[in-house]
């Protein structure tokens, strides 16, 4: 067997192994080891690629090595869990840029490249790459609110954009010689800065609360910007790894869309959040039943069935540990205690999730939407904390501008506890009905002293 | 069949067994499915290696080194930022 087959055959083995990988992450029992033989399947291409490529100097791979490899593991370890999506949203753009620079190398070793499928190929990765890189940086700034979180809008944007695309592929085709007379590596250039900059202006316009989305779908761009590369130098292990991440992050972008109730057109052009016409000044002047710590604890403690329902506010306020407790001791006490969670409590895909397990909740008490939405009216209480619009009943109101929107359906439990700082709205803007029921109790506060003070009360029932 | 459509033929397909796969991951693992897809990504390791090899200094290697640096730091970042998220996930 020559060299080259047995090389091929290892990146069919690495293409294989990310595929079974993937499969593993369909249970939390056998996720890790998914994982794990991902990170093998990415082991074999690398030791491939080595083997087979002829390495005139070790020395700077070696370094680019080092280099990214000490960051890569210090983030790993360090970053805070509530952090998470910054996290992502920088490994989805160091993917990207690595992609491009091997479509930018690719192009400058061979400038007068004219037209045809090699041209075309490295114009489409250095794109993809491109905007995947600079709009993964502010999807950064604006998570880690280096920069403002509201939507940046200006007059004419998307006519703007529009123009911009028209000069991207202008300018691709003068790179490939398609009108003749300009020189190739200047034009190459220009189409790089052009597409960073499209990448940018594709991001700014999109609020702080769709972030879910553009993290899911920026996911999807770095796989597609693999594949590009892979199409560049010819490698199928690129191209179908790339096609599996391309997938993912498509098939989150939908169900991040779907959590909102919006299309993506809507996300990526909507300038959405605080927009909503909504007479802000009856908000929060009806009156409510409030409930002290004693109160709710009683309310929790003598039942069979609890829900809870946490929102992002509770990650804020880093309260998710004595949630937990509270969960253990009403355990304890024989209640029933399950937690309900949005597919966009948190900023991105499964955040809450995350947040929840890293504070040793179960993950088997963990349910989604659709396992837990047709249960509530046989429940007896609910404990709503830090969250707003995924409980409002008003998506049920065709009137409404979060009409059509998945919720929890909360209040169909006998009793309703929501734990909240005030009766200020959500990302929606619009006031919630869900706080004036008969049924409702509200436990106003700081969750985080909230949930310690609940602690002690629920400890102490009799 | 030239090698362009055969890796658009390999493109389409791995994109239908990514979204048969994908799609049965319950939302409870979506974040590190993200994370984890997103080192996947990262193979692109493969071809900043090819561009490295080959160069003998200046523009490229300096290109190479950039490519394989981020390409790494997405590979190691990803794939162990997952595991750690993955050992939270317990059962009691």
């Amino acid at each position: 067997m020559t060299t080259e087959f047995m090389v091929e055959l290892a990146y069919l083995l690495s293409a294989y192994l990310f595929v079974v990988g993937l499969k593993r992450l369909q249970s939390p029992a056998t996720a890790r080891v998914g994982n794990a033989l991902a990170s093998l399947a990415m082991f074999i291409a690398i030791i491939a690629t080595i083997v087979d490529t002829e390495i005139l100097s070790w020395s700077g791979i070696l370094i680019g090595i080092a280099i990214g490899g000490v960051l890569g593991g210090l983030a790993a370890r360090m970053v805070e869990m509530t952090a998470m999506p910054q996290l992502v949203g920088i490994l989805n753009g160091s993917g990207g840029g690595a992609s491009a620079l091997v479509a930018v190398a690719e192009f400058l070793n061979s400038p007068g490249i004219g037209v045809g499928t090699p041209g075309v190929t490295i114009l489409l990765g250095t794109l993809i790459g491109g905007v995947t890189l600079s709009g993964s940086f502010i999807a950064f700034a604006k998570l880690q609110e280096i920069m403002t979180t509201d939507p940046i809008t200006f007059p004419g944007q998307n006519a703007f954009n529009a123009i911009l695309v028209v000069a991207i592929v202008s300018v691709g085709a003068m790179v490939l010689g398609v009108f003749g007379g300009q020189d190739p590596t200047t034009m190459f250039y220009i189409f790089g800065g052009l597409s960073l900059a499209l990448g940018i202006l594709l991001v700014i316009p999109i609020g702080g609360a769709d972030m879910p989305v553009v993290i899911s779908l920026l996911n999807s761009y770095s796989g597609l910007a693999a594949s590009a590369a892979g199409f560049v130098i010819g490698n199928m292990a690129l191209i179908i790894s790339g096609a599996l991440v391309g997938a993912s992050g498509l098939i989150l972008t939908q169900l991040m869309c779907k959590g909102m109730n919006r299309s993506l057109a809507n996300v990526a052009f909507g300038g959405f959040g605080g927009g909503a016409k909504v007479d802000r000044a009856l908000i929060g002047k009806r009156p409510v039943k409030r409930a002290d710590a004693e109160a709710v604890a009683a309310e929790l403690g003598y039942v069979n069935s609890v829900v809870v329902v946490p929102g992002y506010g509770l990650a804020v306020a880093q309260a998710q540990h004595e949630l937990r407790k509270i969960g253990d001791l009403l355990e304890a006490r024989g209640v029933d205690v399950k937690y309900a969670i949005h597919p966009v409590a948190g900023r991105m895909p499964g955040h809450m999730n995350v947040l929840l397990a890293e504070a040793d909740v179960s993950y088997d008490k963990l349910y989604d939407l659709e396992d837990v939405n047709d249960d509530f009216s046989n429940v007896d209480a609910v404990l709503v904390v830090g969250a707003n619009d995924v409980v409002n009943p008003a998506a049920r109101d065709p009137q409404s501008i979060i009409a059509g929107m998945p919720i929890l359906n909360v209040d169909k439990a006998r009793r309703v506890i929501v734990m909240k700082r005030s009766l200020s709205p959500g990302f929606a803007g619009i006031d919630n009905d869900l706080f004036y029921m008969d049924n409702t109790l509200m436990f106003f506060g700081d969750a985080k002293d909230q949930m310690a003070e609940l602690v002690r009360e629920v400890r102490d029932l009799a | 069949m030239g090698e362009l459509m055969i890796g658009l033929y390999v493109f389409v397909l791995a994109t239908l067994a990514g979204r048969e796969v994908i799609t049965k991951v319950p939302p409870t693992l979506h974040t590190p499915l993200m994370s984890g897809a997103n080192a996947i990504s990262g193979i692109a390791i493969v071809g900043a290696i090819v561009v490295a090899a080959r160069a003998e200094g200046g523009v490229q290697m300096a290109l190479g080194i950039a490519a394989i640096a981020m390409a790494t730091f997405n590979v190691i970042g990803g794939f162990m930022v997952t595991d750690r998220m993955l050992a939270m996930f317990r059962k009691r």
